[in-house]
């Protein structure tokens, strides 16, 4: 199973599914000649595909909107807001490329304020998988929700073994008393290696992988605020309005306090090169997560 | 070196070979990593004619606010403006083995950190308006500059190329011109076969555009459509260059999978060779559509 097997099952299995596209085809190539008149490619018009999908979603269908996250979420942001948003429809913005994974693009491809920008939204549910075992877990769940839905997408492998998903509901991996990683997406991976190398160290470890950050769960982040002495909340994302805001968020608004250290970018975009190199530049090995929780090195 | 001069006469023989030279390093960035090399072949005479025969341009007016402007809107065919700059004399060569590296700024979309870009691109369809803008105030100071913006005919799906040639006409802005690398291709298909274009002279003569037609690979035809500008009194004009995407290299060229390229090592010295005419290259590198 894949990503765009996926597709092809849910779209062919269900008539109500349409698969939209400016133009992005890098990973639904095979999918044209299978579902003909229902692969929906509007060129490079990202607009005209929120527009139209709300057309369509009108008329009792699910578009799933496959494009490069950066176009799929400024470009046609007011179209996202205003057609799909103040309409409420289930239309599915699935995001290719966003955070860490445009690499050398540069700036302009960089979507590191997408979880800020879609949760802003009323209605709108946000999530980011691990990888793609993860992203396989849970895009059905996303799919048949009656809600829009913004997901990272995340074809990465790793060799764990997620629990089944649930809307709202986040990963426990392990629980620790020293600190536990908050993370979502593709630094999953690398903080479960950072988490080893702390434990090495005589750490108490916890990690939990997000999942869904709208609705997000909140018993999952109160017990950590509890149980450890410190949260790190980790993402390729701006420090603005992503994991760390909703951390802070969820704390506020039940009276509660912790220490929280944050690792994301600050006011910054990342330097493009590709992806071993960004993660060493930026800091976000497993080796400079370890370190950087060990020193408290935020930036 | 000194800038650019247009009134000097650079044999279209010269310009061939500067050209081919340019095709090397495009091809030389299509490894570790790779880049838009198919993208970057069809509009490589474009920059070539540009730089050395109209654009009044240079290290020694980078900051000059009479020099003239050329606005890169298809942003991902950068390394035919990085080669193009090498060839110049404007970049240091080295600094291209830094592609993709945190070390430099080469990276697969242009940035200002590289002296002569004047301004970053990579999402389509936004030089047009930045263009339009540069152009106003250059027409509110009464200069003379020109501004040239270079974009995709895939681009040309984007609605704000198309708002900005409604105000650029109403604007009367004949210090604007839009070249179009109409290479026929978008990244994963031929353009005619998804939203086609053509009439496309025709589409911005509706938009109040005066239109040339050329052959985007011929020096000649270049120098009489960039010599007669503007083609008409207080009216954008537009140049539609007919151009081949990977031109130069047929293994590549005119192939929809070629956009992009990540090609080993031996095959960008095979590539080298056929681009010079001595053998024919065998790839079996993935073929690759990134987006």
């Amino acid at each position: 199973m894949n990503y765009q097997e996926l597709i092809r099952q849910t779209v062919l299995n269900d008539e109500r599914f349409v698969v939209m596209t400016a133009e992005n085809r890098a990973v639904l190539r095979e999918l044209p000649p299978v579902l003909g008149p229902r692969f929906i490619d509007v060129g490079i018009a990202e607009q005209t595909m929120i527009g139209a999908a709300a057309g369509l979603a009108l008329r009792g269908r699910i578009p799933i909107c496959h494009a490069l996250a950066p176009f799929l979420i400024y470009r046609a942001y007011e179209f996202v807001r205003t057609d799909v948003g103040i309409a409420h429809l289930p239309v599915k913005l699935s995001s290719w490329i966003a955070g860490f994974l445009s690499e050398a693009n540069g700036p302009t491809h960089q979507a590191i304020e997408d979880v800020a920008l879609m949760r802003a939204i009323p209605g709108m549910t946000v999530f980011c998988p691990a990888d793609e075992a993860d992203m396989l877990a849970m895009l059905p769940a996303i799919w048949a929700s009656p809600d829009p839905a913004y997901v990272r997408l995340i074809v990465r492998k790793t060799d764990y073994v997620h629990v089944p998903f649930e809307i709202g509901k986040a990963e426990i991996v392990c629980e620790g008393t020293d600190l536990t990683f908050l993370v979502y997406g593709l630094l999953f991976e690398e903080v479960r290696q950072a988490a080893q190398l702390l434990e090495q160290q005589g750490l108490s470890v916890g990690i939990i992988n997000m999942r869904s950050l709208k609705p997000v769960d909140e018993t999952a982040i109160l017990r950590a605020a509890q149980m450890s002495k410190r949260l790190v909340t980790v993402e390729d994302h701006l420090l603005t309005g992503g994991l760390y805001s909703i951390v802070a968020e969820t704390l506020l608004r039940h009276r509660q306090t912790a220490d929280v250290q944050a690792l994301a970018l600050r006011e910054r975009w990342f330097r493009p090169a590709l992806l071993p190199d960004v993660l060493a530049f930026e800091g976000f090995t497993s080796q400079h997560i370890a370190q950087r929780v060990l020193h408290r090195a935020e930036a | 070196m000194n800038s650019a001069n247009p009134t000097h006469s650079t044999a279209a023989a010269d310009l061939s070979a500067m050209a081919l030279r340019v095709r090397e390093h495009i091809l030389c960035l299509s490894t570790d990593g790779g880049c838009f090399t198919g993208a970057s072949l069809s509009c490589a005479d474009l920059f070539v004619f540009l730089y050395t025969r109209f654009l009044r341009v240079g290290p020694d007016r980078w900051s000059d606010p009479q020099r003239d402007y050329l606005l890169l809107s298809k942003g991902h065919d950068v390394p035919a403006l990085y080669g193009t700059f090498v060839e110049m004399g404007w970049l240091p060569a080295e600094r291209l083995r830094h592609h993709l590296k945190t070390t430099d700024h080469i990276y697969w979309h242009p940035n200002r950190n590289i002296p002569g870009v004047e301004f970053h691109s990579g999402s389509l369809g936004h030089l047009p308006a930045v263009g339009l803008g540069i152009a106003l105030d250059i027409r509110l100071r009464g200069g003379a500059n020109r501004v040239v913006v270079v974009t995709g005919d895939g681009e040309l799906d984007e609605g704000s190329v198309w708002e900005a040639l409604l105000v650029a006409s109403a604007y009367r802005l004949d210090n604007l011109v839009f070249v179009v690398d109409r290479n026929h291709f978008q990244a994963n298909v031929r353009t005619e076969e998804l939203i086609p274009l053509e009439p496309l002279a025709a589409k911005f003569e509706a938009f109040g555009c005066a239109v040339a037609r050329i052959d985007g690979h011929s020096f000649e035809q270049m120098e009489l459509a960039f010599g007669r500008l503007p083609f008409e009194a207080g009216k954008p004009s537009v140049i539609i260059a007919d151009t081949v995407r990977g031109k130069g290299v047929p293994s590549i060229e005119a192939r929809a999978d070629r956009w992009f390229c990540n090609l080993t090592a031996a095959e960008v010295e095979a590539l080298i060779q056929e681009l010079r005419g001595e053998a024919q290259a065998q790839l079996t590198s993935e073929t690759l559509t990134v987006r």
